[in-house]
């Protein structure tokens, strides 16, 4: 039997016929109609509806609180990764398996909830409002509820990768005489950069959609507390579907340029990790 | 990598080269089906538009009435309850009368989003929504016939509501009237007009409450913008206000649907009041039969006996007791004292029709963005 196909795997193409059709039913064919629904608006008309003063107050809070969010998750994700994967203790399994409740949760729950709970007269903005720090309602109320449905992102990517990080190579450190603090930036945190990056990035594109929490505990107050899907909603409820698709197509230029962006970090980090 | 015997092990166990060749083909099926649906997906807005005359003109009435129809009820969010009990004696008496036996379908949800989706080809039978624009932008796709308001009586409103004041209980903050709204210190909870229906008839009654009453434009321009200064949530409709209000203890007034403010006050058991000021708008959520989809399923007798059957006596008492003020004036009469007299007026008293009222404050560019408009 003449071998001519050089492919470890056979089937190549019928993979990557899948592949393109799921891809292009599932995001390619939906982002495009986005893109001819919004390019049926005249220059003017797309310039008027994405480039208002309020839009752009609106743009800057998703993207801000997005990337808040995702630093604070960078951080908060990678030691609760590492707690997980490096320490045992009773009720490990039901702390790991709490992380991925942000995912199952409906997110206008955890809005609705998050809200309850800093308004004045709640549980925990009881000892908070006196103090002046608004949860509910504010922009730190955004930024809570991003975080929350940002964390399991981060913490999901990070853990395999430590998972397979030896703790020998730490052992090795230190007995080369490389002080903890040397330890971690120069031989744990270059391992994980690519991860963490991954991560921050997932977080990041998940909290410049989020809609459902986000509404609950944000107050919708134009230019302050108004993120743009808000906008989108707006239009439609105008019946105005060629000026809402144009706001989200900005969206998803604005995203798909960062994550690009992101990307390359990635492989940049990954190189010289390496 | 892997050496070649491996190779020749998943070869064995797959594929003779006839396989081989439909794998590669079935790469090409998969981009095939590919293209189509693409084909169909940006055909399909204009296909709605054009199946609509070819569909009035499909089904002819079928002489005898059929033995059972289904109809699909489009409504709003708190017409649940009404509905459900409106349907159970409507099927009664329908089937009673005609020999057929219907079954009724609601489904509930945002004005608009409810309009949108029977826009996008959801099969309502009749629409109730609760407001002109969300009908008449059905109408303008040409899923309702022009002239549609004057099919039913009294404009094609069986019940009409309105906008009326919830307060804390013994009403601390003394809210008797829309001036009160904006003395110092009160908070008021309404949703964003952008985005609720309950939010820009807030909006509209608050407007004619000074221009109604001998104030200018500018007059209700500054009103509105302390009125709007004055209230700290801007929820995104209806019921997430009424949780803001209730759960949350956020806010002094709540102005709400007066059928939702009734259940809010009757929920709360003592912890809350209701509070009619002298004059608010008059809310009208019309009701249409859907031509386009009644004429292709052959349900338009249907339909239309279920839309009539709301303006009868015994439905109007079910209108009354949902707190809907009902349109036949001695239903009206005999549940006066559920529905306190004011001075109920029409959009039209504030701007020339509905669509320009929401140009004028609403839309982008409108009175409720100005309001907003961080000083330079």
């Amino acid at each position: 039997m003449a071998n001519v196909n050089r492919r470890v795997l056979p089937g190549f193409s019928l993979t990557l016929g899948y592949t393109v059709f799921y891809l292009s039913v599932l995001v390619i064919i939906p982002i495009a109609a986005c893109f001819i629904r919004a390019a049926s608006l005249s220059f003017d008309e797309f310039w008027g509806a994405v480039w208002t003063e309020r839009a752009r107050a609106a743009y800057m809070l998703t993207f801000g609180a997005s990337f808040i969010a995702a630093v604070i998750n960078l951080v908060l994700g990678a030691l609760i990764a590492w707690v997980l994967v490096r320490y045992d203790f009773p009720g490990k399994r039901v702390v790991d398996s709490l992380v991925d409740l942000p995912l199952a949760l409906p997110t206008a729950v955890g809005g609705l909830v998050y809200a309850a709970l800093y308004v004045k007269n709640g549980w925990i903005g009881q000892f908070l409002v006196p103090l002046g720090i608004q949860g509910a309602y504010s922009r730190l109320g955004i930024v809570l509820v991003l975080v929350f449905v940002g964390l399991p992102f981060m913490v999901r990517t990070v853990q395999p990768v430590l998972e397979d990080f030896d703790p020998e190579s730490e052992e090795a450190s230190a007995s080369l005489g490389a002080s903890r603090l040397q330890t971690l930036r120069h031989v744990i945190l270059p391992a994980l950069y690519p991860a963490m990056i991954t991560g921050f990035a997932l977080a990041f594109a998940r909290s410049v959609g989020e809609y459902g929490s986000v509404v609950f505990i944000s107050g919708n107050m134009p230019f302050k507390t108004e993120i743009a899907p808000i906008l989108i909603v707006a239009r439609l409820e105008e019946f105005a579907y060629g000026e809402a698709t144009a706001i989200a197509v900005v969206l998803l230029v604005i995203s798909f340029s960062l994550l690009i962006f992101i990307n390359l970090l990635e492989n940049w980090s990954r190189r010289h990790a390496a | 990598m892997l050496p070649n015997s491996i190779d020749l092990v998943y070869l064995s166990q797959h594929p003779t080269r006839a396989t081989e060749a439909v794998l590669k083909r079935s790469g090409f099926i998969a981009l095939l089906t590919l293209g189509t649906l693409g084909l169909f997906g940006c055909n399909q807005a204009e296909s709605a538009e054009r199946t609509k005359p070819a569909a009035s003109a499909a089904e002819p009435q079928a002489a005898a009435p059929p033995k059972s129809v289904e109809l699909l009820n489009v409504s709003y969010d708190p017409t649940r309850e009404l509905w459900r009990d409106l349907n159970e004696k409507f099927i009664a008496s329908y089937e009673k009368e005609t020999g057929t036996k219907v079954t009724i379908k609601q489904s509930h949800g945002g004005s608009s989003t409810q309009a949108r989706s029977v826009i996008d080809g959801l099969e309502a039978d009749v629409v109730t929504l609760a407001s002109f624009l969300d009908t008449e932008a059905i109408s303008k796709k040409g899923l309702i016939q022009p002239g549609w308001m004057e099919e039913l009586p009294n404009r094609s409103l069986p019940y009409t509501s309105t906008i009326v004041f919830v307060v804390r209980k013994g009403n601390p903050k003394n809210v008797k009237d829309w001036t009160d709204l904006v003395k110092p210190g009160v908070e008021v909870i309404t949703p964003n007009p952008k985005t609720s229906g309950n939010g820009y008839l807030s909006f509209f009654s608050a407007w004619g409450s000074v221009v109604l009453r001998g104030g200018s434009r500018d007059d209700a321009v500054k009103y509105v913008t302390q009125l709007y200064k004055q209230v700290p949530v801007l929820d995104s409709g209806a019921r997430g206000a009424t949780t803001t209000f209730v759960q949350k203890k956020i806010g002094d007034v709540h102005l709400a649907w007066e059928n939702e403010a009734r259940l809010e006050v009757r929920e709360a058991k003592g912890d809350l009041d209701i509070v009619y000021p002298p004059i608010s708008i008059r809310a009208e959520p019309h009701v249409a039969i859907v031509d386009a989809n009644v004429d292709r399923k052959g349900s338009r007798a249907a339909a239309e006996a279920y839309l009539k059957y709301v303006y009868t006596n015994e439905a109007q008492q079910i209108v009354a007791k949902h707190f809907y003020r009902p349109s036949d004036e001695a239903t009206l009469k005999a549940n006066a004292a559920t529905f306190p007299e004011i001075k109920l007026f029409p959009v039209t008293e504030i701007a020339k029709d509905f669509p320009d009222a929401h140009k004028q404050f609403i839309a982008e560019g409108g009175v409720f963005d100005s309001i907003y408009k961080p000083k330079k």
